[in-house]
């Protein structure tokens, strides 16, 4: 099974090593700062007319952290719910039996072939070298993931994944790979050249394989949002369904939805709501798949659960504005992370999933700015989980050394304390930039620091020349950037 | 569960335990885990807008204007006039094959062109129709949403989907302003495979540009049906 090619926490380069490729590459550094600036603005602009937007984010927020609360007995009332509809439920502890699950199901519908959504938590467990090893194809159906998957490359973002090509490299692989020697540049011709070549596998294969935004504890049902119209296809057409779900993706209610479909489509793709949302519960005579399966992976999200300061990592809805965000993913892209989730989402998430093991680095890739918070719409708060998972780092580090005495981590629990209000936290930011300091800023303190860690913070204060905070912090500049949006939404609508 | 002692627990056994573990025991809890999770549930903020704040034309003009933001065709028709806004969308759009639900209501149809009936065709039978028409079960006028439900006029998800010219038919009093409200009509439905649409398949994948029509139907027209 070649797992190579694909992004593995467990063998990728520490970030400030891989972050250095990333900012020599001028064309990728381009691509992604065009692809996040026009998302952001989008973003901006439909945000700025929700006037309830604000009580959104904290009705998402508290909603996440009950039903994390209590999720035991929702994962119950889903399976419940789910196979009572004529569906199939399966429970996976690891990537490893997630993958033997997926596997297993697909041969014994005897296809040796299968299509796909987009799913980042597939990408996770690297389903699709697992399929290929047992003589499966699996079909990438996204635009974004069939660019991936047909350049033999690796996601860079959670909603557009392949934001780091521009359309030249698209056409180069397109013309390549479906032998389309006059395919043009257009972003029309390329999309024109997917439907043309992905429509026979569509009205063909028989076995799709998905993933999912929520699972409905009350009715049992799935939720899938996408945009291009190839997700109702692998969720439609196939005689055979399998979706793939983190254990985290459940919600409570069905009326819950509305708290969740606001959030999500103006946070990830700054549309008021994406081209497609797909609900459906079981099988449905004569609707659909007669053979449904759900996988319920856990992958080390009971350990984030028992980390109390960490938890709220599995608030995520995966709307990706934290990564358009970021000062630094904006630099190097995401593929410096060395993991599906980059940016600032995948600095907390990976070295949890990784169990600490690995990824240690991701935590410092981080300039504490605050944006990713600022834009989370369940209020995730990146920074303060970040210090956090940074204490975690530096407490294995010095495991020999005895007890915390040392002056960085003294440092890193004052910082916690100002995160964790964001009134405080904006104030720390206006005056003085402290909450920087401690961590980064190349006084005494944080040379030691550095020399501390060797290879990360070094390394990347090197290539990115971090000094202290600018003058005008990313949030200060955004608010004033998000206000310019309003107006120019409201007289778009006027 | 009361295995023999060497058989393993189940990955489902294991993964609830963890969880239960992870979160602690429920100090403070009241009643069972299932009414607690009830309990709070109902205790959850809700302070965003749950209710209509427009008068029902404004409603009806924002939906108007959302649909057409996302690239779709939209008119606003009487009951009586349905039938002839039908045949003038088609041949504007070139009298497409058509396909259409069981469940339309009498009457709905113009009787100059001929529409199919669906009867379970395959996903290559399905190809060979050009447009499909549909009734909605609810429209959503914040987001320019139109939801289909697996109803009567609304047929099954693989008809919508196929074929690439959806015409699709939206009372007026079906047409809601907010989602809460949407979602608090859908509910009685919700095990029903439903369909949110918000304008044309559509894709941003490269360089962020919206081009419209990947996989799912790549028109769309509206029609807006007022008492009258
Ligand atoms: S952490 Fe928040 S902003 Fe980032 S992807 Fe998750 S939900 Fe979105």
């Amino acid at each position: 099974m070649s797992l190579g090619s694909a992004l593995d926490p467990k063998t990728a380069p520490t970030f400030p090593m891989a972050a250095r490729t990333s900012l020599g590459d001028m064309l990728l550094r381009k691509n992604v700062r065009h692809a996040t600036e026009v998302i952001q603005a989008k973003r901006g602009r439909v945000v700025a007319e929700m006037p309830d937007w604000e009580a959104l984010r904290e009705a998402g927020r508290a909603l996440r952290a009950h039903t994390l609360a209590h999720l035991d007995v929702y994962l119950e009332q889903f399976e419940r719910n789910c196979t009572a509809a004529g569906g199939v439920v399966h429970w996976a502890r690891d990537a490893e039996e997630a993958r033997r699950i997926v596997v297993d199901l697909v041969k014994a519908t005897g296809t040796r072939e299968a299509i796909k959504i987009k799913s980042m938590t597939t990408e996770e467990i690297q389903l699709n070298p697992a399929l290929e090893a047992a003589g499966v194809h699996a079909y990438e159906t996204d635009l974004a993931e069939l660019i991936l998957q047909l350049g033999e490359e690796q996601p860079s973002h959670i909603v557009v994944p392949a934001l780091h090509k521009n359309r030249q490299q698209v056409r180069e692989i397109f013309r390549r790979e479906m032998q389309l020697p006059e395919l043009g540049e257009t972003p029309q011709d390329l999309a024109d050249a997917a439907r043309r070549f992905l429509r026979d596998k569509f009205l063909r294969v028989r076995t799709g394989v998905s993933g999912a935004n929520f699972l409905i504890a009350e009715t049992g049902g799935v939720v899938v949002v996408e945009s291009e119209g190839n997700g109702r296809m692998c969720l439609t057409l196939p005689e055979t369904l399998i979706t793939v779900a983190g254990i985290d993706k459940v919600v409570p209610r069905y009326r819950d939805l509305e708290v969740l479909l606001q959030l999500l489509p103006r946070s990830a793709t700054g549309e008021r709501m994406n081209p497609y949302n797909s609900i459906w519960t079981g099988v449905h005579a004569g609707d659909g798949p007669q053979s449904f399966h759900v996988v319920l992976l856990d992958n080390a999200r009971t350990e984030v659960l028992a980390d109390e300061a960490a938890r709220e990592t599995l608030h995520c809805i995966r709307c990706g504005a934290c990564q358009n965000a970021c000062p630094v993913y904006r630099q190097t892209g995401g593929h410096a992370y060395g993991s599906v989730y980059a940016g600032p989402i995948g600095a907390i998430l990976t070295p949890q999933l990784e169990r600490m093991d690995h990824a240690q680095s991701l935590p410092y890739a981080s300039s504490l700015c605050g944006a990713c918070y600022e834009v989370c719409p369940v209020k995730i708060n990146i920074p303060e989980v970040l210090i956090h998972l940074r204490n975690k780092v530096v407490r294995r580090e010095t495991a020999g050394m005895g007890v915390l005495t040392h002056p960085e981590a003294w440092a890193m629990e004052l910082a916690g304390a100002i995160f964790r209000s964001e009134r405080r936290f904006r104030a720390a930011q206006r005056l003085g930039r402290m909450a920087g300091r401690p961590l980064e800023s190349k006084d005494g303190n944080g040379e030691r620091w550095v020399g501390w860690l060797p290879g990360m913070l070094g390394g990347w204060t090197r290539v990115r020349d971090l000094k202290a905070m600018p003058k005008e912090s990313f949030r200060e500049w955004f608010a004033r950037r998000d206000t310019n949006g309003k107006a120019a939404g409201d007289g778009r609508q006027g | 569960m009361a295995g023999k002692a060497d058989e393993a627990p189940s990955a489902r056994a294991v993964i609830l335990a963890r969880i239960r573990g992870a979160m602690g025991p429920a100090i403070g809890r009241a009643g069972s885990p299932q009414q607690s999770a009830a309990a709070g549930w109902h205790a959850l903020p809700r302070d965003y807008r749950r209710t209509a704040a427009l008068g029902p034309d404004e409603r009806l003009l924002l939906l108007e204007d959302r649909l057409r933001d996302y690239g779709a065709h939209v008119e606003r028709v009487t009951a009586a006039t349905v039938p002839k806004a039908i045949g003038r969308r088609l041949l504007e759009r070139g009298e497409p094959t058509m396909l259409v639900p069981a469940g339309l209501p009498e009457g709905l149809l113009p009787r100059t062109t001929t529409f199919t009936e669906d009867a379970g065709f395959s996903a290559t039978e399905l190809d060979r129709f050009s447009g499909v028409l549909t009734l909605a079960a609810a429209a959503i006028a914040t987001t320019g949403t139109l939801v289909l439900q697996n109803l009567p006029g609304q047929g099954r998800r693989a008809a919508t989907l196929i074929p690439d010219y959806h015409l699709c038919i939206v009372a007026a009093d079906d047409v809601m302003e907010t989602v809460p409200e949407a979602m608090d009509r859908l509910r009685a439905t919700a095990a029903l495979p439903t369909t949110f649409i918000s304008g044309p398949s559509a894709t941003a994948d490269i360089e962020m540009t919206r081009i419209q029509g990947v996989h799912g139907p790549r028109v769309l027209d509206v029609l807006v049906v007022v008492a009258g």
